[in-house]
């Protein structure tokens, strides 16, 4: 064999070898770690306009200042009616507000939905602080029913310390409804064939 | 059983025949394998190029309509879709040949694995049958990265068209086809050889070099494969992860990268980069340890600032894992995550300023002959450092922000990689033809050659300089009229190019032909590494007797 060497004091090649293999395995088990550390990076520092859900009900302190938050909604591939009610709220920073959200199902069949959501400017995702909403949980809506659905936040006062967002005047909350049920893979799918609920809408793949 | 027999054929000749070549298990044989690889996927790649730079050479849709006619069999305005689809499919294709098999199989495949065991001392690899596997699972892989390019991807296009980042959603839900699952599966497996190879050249550099063989009296081009292993061993990984989430989430309903079900697309760029990155250091390293064997030898000194150079390749491999964002300034980071990829990215100007000051310095006061190996080492330095300047000011990410995805992106990366590691591929063949071989080609050919391709690729990617900063957009088949002068010198470059890979085979034929004798040293007193002190070709097995380290 050619991989014997004369000299002993080296280290085997299969040792190397395999630490070489370690090595390897544990960077495709970071590639998988990533998913779930990213997932914690953003919910804990706001990254990408994550939302934070607070824990406290109010932020203790009020500032003088007036900021508005607008709100948005989308749907993607589920046949909801989904609004918000006001367009925008104005609220002095810090004090806690209250939106609604009115969603309807305008298919025969009952359809459970999920909300993913974020904020533009992204750097206020850190600040902006979820006490109550309906993104938490699925919601499930029988034909034709309409369901009023709250959010309640309040933006953390520390916000005006960041110097990216220092003349920050309106922040804008957006919310994307999907529909719960497993999609389709979509290599299986003929590339053709459009699905019902392959609607496809660019507002959607904002993420967060 | 045949294992057995096999090993007791203790008089190590070569197999005759095409048994030696698929079978071998010898690193110059599987060397020579690689460079040949390397040249036909070289020429497909090039080829493909040239067809885009024919494409742009003037405002408007002239070739690829035509050519989805022709190959697809589309016709009216579906043929014009088609031809833009193909447009993408081409670049997507150019950059992927480029990168997994033309300039990694001849850096790495090929002449790390011709001269590493040569110049520490060692008989072979210390895996001759995982070689072997590394080289034969790159046929396959590259198959199925051109089967994928007559595959249908999106509706009414065919071949991959989201660029080698293939980010999502374009390479999910954008392009439902067959044609982007072959091509993960061929990066797959181009992926596990160069693993493969990897550990192996690892393996091979700690455990067997010749006694007195010290790591740091190591010659620079095997710490520059050394380093080159161990990026690959840590980058290749991340991409084999993020290009599975990518498969699954396509075929199997997971969702890592969807956001209905709370997946997030930039995750994907997170990952593509910290691969992508150190991937562009992994296609460079070998060139500059090439580099400096070449202008050491040449000047008649031996190379100035050793250690310096030596660790100035870790320091480039190590920074070069903590710079990826680098990439993704225009995706929303905070200003400070921005200013960290800034700093840090500028950072690794430093020791790639040492090696630049390094060379200049080996050359200083130098006995220099200007034979076309040096020729294009110097080629190399001049237009590396282009690359680099251009590199420093993208690193801005306030410049960047005017910049990202314009054609001065592209001519920074092609002065770095198409004029960098591709003028260290030929100052590499150029500077061991004769010892692979043992006959010399003729330095007139050789000469030409590099005059034409230096004037040939400046022509390409200086203007682009200019049209990226004018605002031109890369990616794109169709362009406003006010870029097409550029666009002319530039496709008018790139037939130049074409005539220098025609002059490059010629001279290979023509070395064939003449049969000039070499002899075991013809570059005299500069060249004192090993590889030099063997005859030209070398023996089948060499040190037999250990060689004696100075």
């Amino acid at each position: 064999m050619s991989g014997k060497t004369s000299t002993p004091r080296k280290v085997n090649n299969g040792i190397v070898a395999a630490v070489c293999l370690a090595f390897f395995t544990g960077m495709v088990g970071m590639a998988y770690a990533a998913v779930p550390l990213y997932k914690m990076f953003c919910q804990v520092t706001g990254y990408g306009g994550t939302t934070q859900r607070a824990e406290r009900q109010y932020a203790g302190r009020v500032l003088d200042r007036e900021l508005t938050i607008r709100f948005d909604a989308n749907t993607n591939g589920i046949p909801w009616q989904f609004e918000p009610v006001a367009r925008s709220v104005t609220i002095k920073i810090g004090a806690t507000a209250q939106a609604h959200y009115s969603a309807t199902n305008k298919f025969d069949t009952p359809i459970t939905g999920r909300a993913s959501f974020n904020v533009q400017p992204e750097m206020a995702g850190a600040y902006f602080n979820k006490v109550e909403c309906f993104c938490f949980t699925d919601t499930t809506l029988k034909p034709g029913e309409t369901l009023d659905m709250p959010v309640v936040f309040y933006v953390d006062p520390d916000i005006v310390n960041v110097p990216e967002l220092k003349d920050l005047k309106t922040i804008t909350l957006s919310y994307t409804m999907f529909p719960v049920e497993k999609k389709q893979p979509v290599a299986s799918s003929a590339p053709a064939a459009g699905g019902t609920n392959k609607i496809s809408n660019s507002e959607a793949s904002l993420g967060g | 059983m045949a294992e057995a027999a096999a090993h007791d054929d203790h008089d190590h000749k070569p197999y005759h025949g095409w048994v030696r070549w698929v079978y071998s298990t010898n690193h110059k044989d599987i060397g020579t394998l690689y460079l040949i690889f390397a040249i036909c996927a070289g020429i497909i790649g090039g080829a493909l190029s040239v067809v885009i730079r024919m494409e742009l050479q003037e405002p408007g849709i002239q070739i690829f309509s035509g050519l989805a006619q022709m190959v697809y069999g589309m016709n009216g305005d579906a043929a014009i879709d088609g031809g833009k689809s193909m447009y993408n499919a081409f670049g997507t294709a150019h950059a992927l040949i480029m990168i997994f098999f033309m300039v990694m199989p001849a850096l790495i495949g090929g002449f790390a694995n011709w001269m590493v065991p040569i110049m520490i001392g060692a008989p072979d690899m210390a895996f001759p049958r995982m070689n072997n596997i590394s080289f034969w699972l790159l046929p396959p892989a590259f198959i199925l990265l051109l089967a994928s390019m007559f595959m249908p991807s999106a509706p009414g296009a065919y071949g991959v068209g989201g660029g080698w980042t293939i980010y999502p959603p374009l390479s999910t839900s954008g392009q439902p086809g067959p044609a982007m699952d072959l091509a993960i599966l061929s990066i797959h497996i181009a992926g596990a050889s160069s693993i493969l190879g990897a550990i192996n050249f690892i393996t091979t550099i700690f455990n067997m070099r010749a006694p007195g063989m010290t790591l740091h009296k190591m010659p620079l081009f095997a710490w520059s494969v050394l380093v080159t292993a161990f990026l690959l061993l840590l980058s290749l990984p991340v991409l084999a992860g993020a290009i599975t989430m990518l498969l699954t989430d396509r075929n199997f309903g997971t969702s890592f990268f969807v956001p209905d079900n709370g997946g997030d697309p930039l995750l994907f760029q997170h990952l593509f980069w910290f691969f992508g990155h150190p991937e562009v250091y992994i296609l460079i390293l070998p060139g500059f340890g090439i580099i400096s064997h070449i202008v050491s030898t040449f000047s008649k000194k031996p190379v100035f600032g050793y250690l310096g150079m030596a660790y100035a390749m870790v320091a480039i491999g190590a920074v070069g894992f903590i710079v990826w964002a680098h990439h993704m300034y225009t995706t929303g980071l905070s200003l400070d995550t921005q200013r960290y990829f800034v700093f840090a990215t500028m950072v690794i100007a430093v020791p790639t300023g040492v090696k630049i000051f390094s060379w200049i310095a080996t050359m200083w006061g130098g006995s220099i002959s200007f034979k076309p190996p040096m020729l294009w080492a110097l080629g190399f330095i001049f237009l590396f450092t282009i690359g680099g300047v251009t590199g420093v000011q993208l690193a801005n990410a306030g410049l960047d922000r005017s910049l990202h995805d314009t054609y001065f992106v592209i001519a920074h990366f092609h002065y770095v990689l198409s004029l960098g590691a591709v003028f260290a591929i030929f100052a590499g063949w150029y500077y061991w033809f004769p010892k692979m071989t043992g006959y010399m080609y003729s330095p007139v050919i050789a000469n030409t050659h590099f005059w034409v391709t230096f004037v040939g690729v400046n022509l390409i990617f200086f203007p682009q300089h200019f049209l990226g900063l004018a605002g031109m957009p890369r990616r794109t088949v169709d362009y406003p009229d006010a870029f097409a002068g550029w666009n002319y010198v530039s496709s008018i470059g790139s037939y130049i190019s074409a005539v220098g890979v025609m002059i490059f085979l010629y001279g290979v034929f023509e070395a064939f032909q003449k049969k000039r004798v070499a002899g075991a040293n013809p570059w005299g007193e500069g060249a004192t590494t090993l590889e030099w002190q063997l005859p030209s070709p070398p023996p089948f097995h060499q040190w037999e007797q250990l060689p004696k380290i100075k």
